[in-house]
């Protein structure tokens, strides 16, 4: 039987911003993608050296990542394998796969050739926050709430998940666009800064999951 | 020796993306792996594509790997090594 399923916070990566819960928390007009990344790094305090190896889709997807889990996410409330990552994009790890096309060339990069699958930055997400729950990663031309809606609904349904971050991490060339859900079944509404303007805009539903995309975006 | 040993330090920081590692943050005899820097395989093979690009030398024996990359010290050892073997030949 269907159970009530929550938008519990949202975080996301436009041109120039960065949002939580549907608010701007940062904003680089002037810095060009790398130079974005790491002033978002910096800009909220993280230490995590592996960010400096990551790919650019990587670093993009893990640093939403970290936005959207920081005061949303209580490490320890679920198991491990109860917290899921289903992640959507257009562009798969192109950015990556040609930068690494062009190392062949010469000697070619070990470094870059691990992150020659979209898929890697799930891992890298998992590894920081020690999820072991289903993971996928899914290719469309356009951002799908649809798809997104019913296939972690299916997951959290089935009891396979109690929770799952789930989203889409589009990023190629100067070209970026993320937008990450924290999703679960449970909603301590009483704790939660969200539920005061009501809990119909927190529903897991497409229309909602569109609504914070389209915000983001701009 | 010494030179070189501070060249590998700045070079190894670049190849391996370590941004928040300076030069003299790292000994002379520190282990690179594990417990010292706490390098990972991947690392090891841009070690290796390191030597081949800045020093063109190719680490003939995979088994030779553990023991040169130990330290900074053992790789400028190496280095110099096969640097005066080349020049005797």
């Amino acid at each position: 039987m269907p159970v009530a399923i929550y938008i519990t916070a949202s975080a996301g990566i436009s041109k120039a911003r960065v949002f939580k819960n549907e608010k701007s928390v940062f904003e680089n007009k002037t810095a060009d993608l790398p130079d974005f990344l790491l002033a978002i790094y910096h800009h909220f305090g993280l230490k995590y050296p592996k960010f400096h190896k990551m790919d650019y889709l990587s670093k993009a997807g893990w640093l939403a990542s970290e936005v959207l889990l920081k005061d949303s996410y209580e490490a320890g409330k679920y198991k491990p394998e109860e917290v899921g990552v289903v992640l959507t994009n257009a562009s798969s790890s192109l950015d990556t796969d040609l930068k690494y096309f062009e190392s062949t060339k010469d000697i070619a990069s070990p470094a870059l050739f691990v992150y020659t699958l979209p898929n890697i930055v799930i891992g890298e997400i998992c590894i920081r926050n020690g999820l072991k729950g289903e993971s996928a990663f899914f290719i469309f031309e356009t951002f799908d709430p649809d798809f997104i809606e019913n296939y972690v609904s299916n997951l959290i349904n089935n009891n396979i998940l109690q929770a799952c971050i789930c989203g889409w991490v589009e990023l190629i060339g100067e070209e970026w666009l993320i937008v990450l859900f924290l999703v679960e079944k449970n909603l301590n509404k009483a704790d939660h800064p969200l539920a005061a303007i009501g809990t119909e805009s927190m529903v897991f539903k497409k229309e909602n999951l569109n609504k914070i995309y389209h915000l983001i975006n701009g | 020796m010494d030179k070189l040993i501070q060249d590998l330090k700045v070079q190894i920081i670049a190849q391996l993306n370590l941004q928040e590692v300076k030069p003299e943050d790292i000994g002379d005899d520190q282990p690179l792996f594990v417990e010292g820097l706490g390098l990972d395989s991947i690392d090891a093979l841009e070690l290796i594509v390191l030597l081949q690009q800045q020093y063109k030398i190719k680490l003939s024996n995979a088994e030779d790997g553990p023991k040169v990359f130990r330290s900074v010290k053992t790789i400028a050892e190496y280095i110099t090594d096969h640097q005066a073997q080349n020049s005797q030949q």
